[in-house]
């Protein structure tokens, strides 16, 4: 479904992703774990576009993410990369939620503006979304007057109304009050477990990762050090680094 | 006395309805040129960003008065005919003050988090989509403040009575700036004395 070949991405002497090959088969939940600065929210940022990669071929669903023209890739947007880039969603650290927009509408814009979907229609998706999401009662509120955990579930179903194949989770829960991380993260699991999406994880939340994930994989340095099962990461890895990583996150 | 009174009132009602028409189409023309020099300069491509910039400099570094005398005196002298005073009024006002309202948009518009940029490219938006649905709702509500104040200049260099115009804008953009707060979400400003100074704005 996704595929990094030699991806690098540097930003001035920080190098961020060293030749990376990566890959996530359809309906596979992978999480990304590893210190602050290893590159992990960068993979995301470069499927979702918001950055672009410095050389190396990314390809979602078989489909390539930026175009080549007279041999070199060019990052501006095109038809193609527009259509690639429908079949991903993303969900942000710091929500992104329009403020200027009610939790419905947040939903709505997107399905209406870009698949030309009917209001109706569109309400009908959006309503149903933010009832899975348990917003159900807070259809016209803005999200400044909603929970750090609720702006965070809005944010989920608006990324879900635009039914991608693929969906990212940027430390979804970093910026949440420890109590209404549980809500979040119980929304992630029922997508989890009842829909076929690829999903890709940054996390912090190691149980959560553990729990839900086909696979972890374990970055340091702008290279995937480790990976496999989480039974296999989480319990007995091999890598030492990541056994030092785990120690340190895990106990306290 | 009392004669002289009502020819010299009807006089000012004379001018009063050009006063308005120009005022009005002044506005309407600051408006048109403000958003499209300030989107004009944040644009893509090169050329379009260049010729925003050479307009908002040029209307911006030369005095309004300057302004009105070529396009009334030495324009005609150009291509061989000259405009309406009306229209030449209303032509001069709003391409100065579109100059300056240019950089108030411009502003506003660099002002809105990178964020939400970044939500609207989640969202698959098209650029246009994400600077008319996402980011403009929001700027224009940062527009307010700076923009109130150079309204009420066009007024001010046009109107008898300034005072009292400038003092009802002043309560209007007052309600607009607190209701576009609310609208996004955020406390609108304290509220101040009646006849208290406006926020400056930062052109």
């Amino acid at each position: 479904m996704i595929s990094f070949d030699d991806v690098d991405k540097s930003w001035g002497p920080n190098h961020v992703l060293k030749k990376l090959n990566f890959h996530v088969k359809p309906a596979e939940k992978v999480s990304i774990i590893g210190p602050s600065g290893s590159g992990k929210t960068t993979i995301l940022r470069i499927l979702m576009t918001l950055e672009n990669p410095d050389e190396g071929i990314v390809t979602v669903d078989g489909d390539e993410l930026w175009n080549v023209e007279r041999g070199r890739r060019i990052r501006r947007e095109t038809t193609q990369m527009k259509l690639t880039r429908r079949k991903i969603g993303m969900v942000f650290q710091q929500f992104n939620l329009f403020p200027h927009l009610s939790a419905i509408q947040n939903v709505m814009e997107a399905p209406i503006q870009v698949l030309g979907m009917s209001k109706n229609e569109a309400h009908e998706r959006a309503k149903g979304l933010l009832d899975t999401v348990g917003l159900g009662e807070h259809l016209d509120h803005k999200p400044p007057k909603l929970s750090g955990g609720q702006q965070q579930r809005v944010a989920i179903a608006r990324a879900m109304a635009m039914r991608p194949k693929v969906m990212l989770f940027d430390e979804v829960t970093s910026a949440l009050d420890p109590e209404l991380v549980g809500d979040v993260l119980d929304v992630i699991r029922d997508l989890a477990t009842s829909t076929d999406m690829t999903m890709l994880l940054v996390t912090h939340e190691m149980r959560f990762a553990e729990e839900i994930s086909d696979r972890v994989v374990m970055f340091d340095g702008g290279v995937a050090v480790e990976q496999g099962p989480p039974q296999k990461i989480f319990q007995d890895p091999d890598n030492e680094r990541t056994r030092r990583f785990l120690k340190a996150v895990l106990e306290h | 006395m009392s004669e002289n009174f009502g020819v010299i009132f009807s006089s000012i009602l004379d001018g009063l309805t050009t006063t308005i028409w120009a005022t009005l189409g002044g506005i309407a023309l600051t408006i048109v040129l403000a958003f499209a020099a300030g989107l004009g300069m944040l644009s893509r491509w090169l050329a379009v960003r260049w010729l925003a910039r050479i307009y908002v400099e040029v209307f911006r570094g030369t005095s309004e008065v300057v302004q009105l005398f070529w396009i009334f005196f030495v324009l005609p002298l150009l291509v061989g005919f000259r405009l309406v005073p009306l229209f030449a009024g209303i032509l001069v006002l709003g391409l100065n003050h579109g100059a300056y309202g240019g950089e108030i948009v411009r502003g506003a518009v660099q002002s809105v988090p990178k964020a939400q940029h970044e939500g609207a490219i989640a969202c698959n938006f098209s650029p246009a989509q994400r600077m008319f649905r996402v980011i403009l709702p929001q700027a224009v509500v940062e527009m307010m403040p700076p923009f109130g104040p150079d309204i009420m200049v066009i007024y001010g260099v046009e109107l008898a009575f300034y005072l009292v115009l400038a003092i009802l804008i002043t309560i209007v953009m007052r309600a607009l700036e607190s209701a576009g707060a609310k609208r996004i979400g955020r406390m609108p400003p304290p509220r101040t004395k009646f006849l208290a100074k406006t926020q400056g704005g930062g052109v």
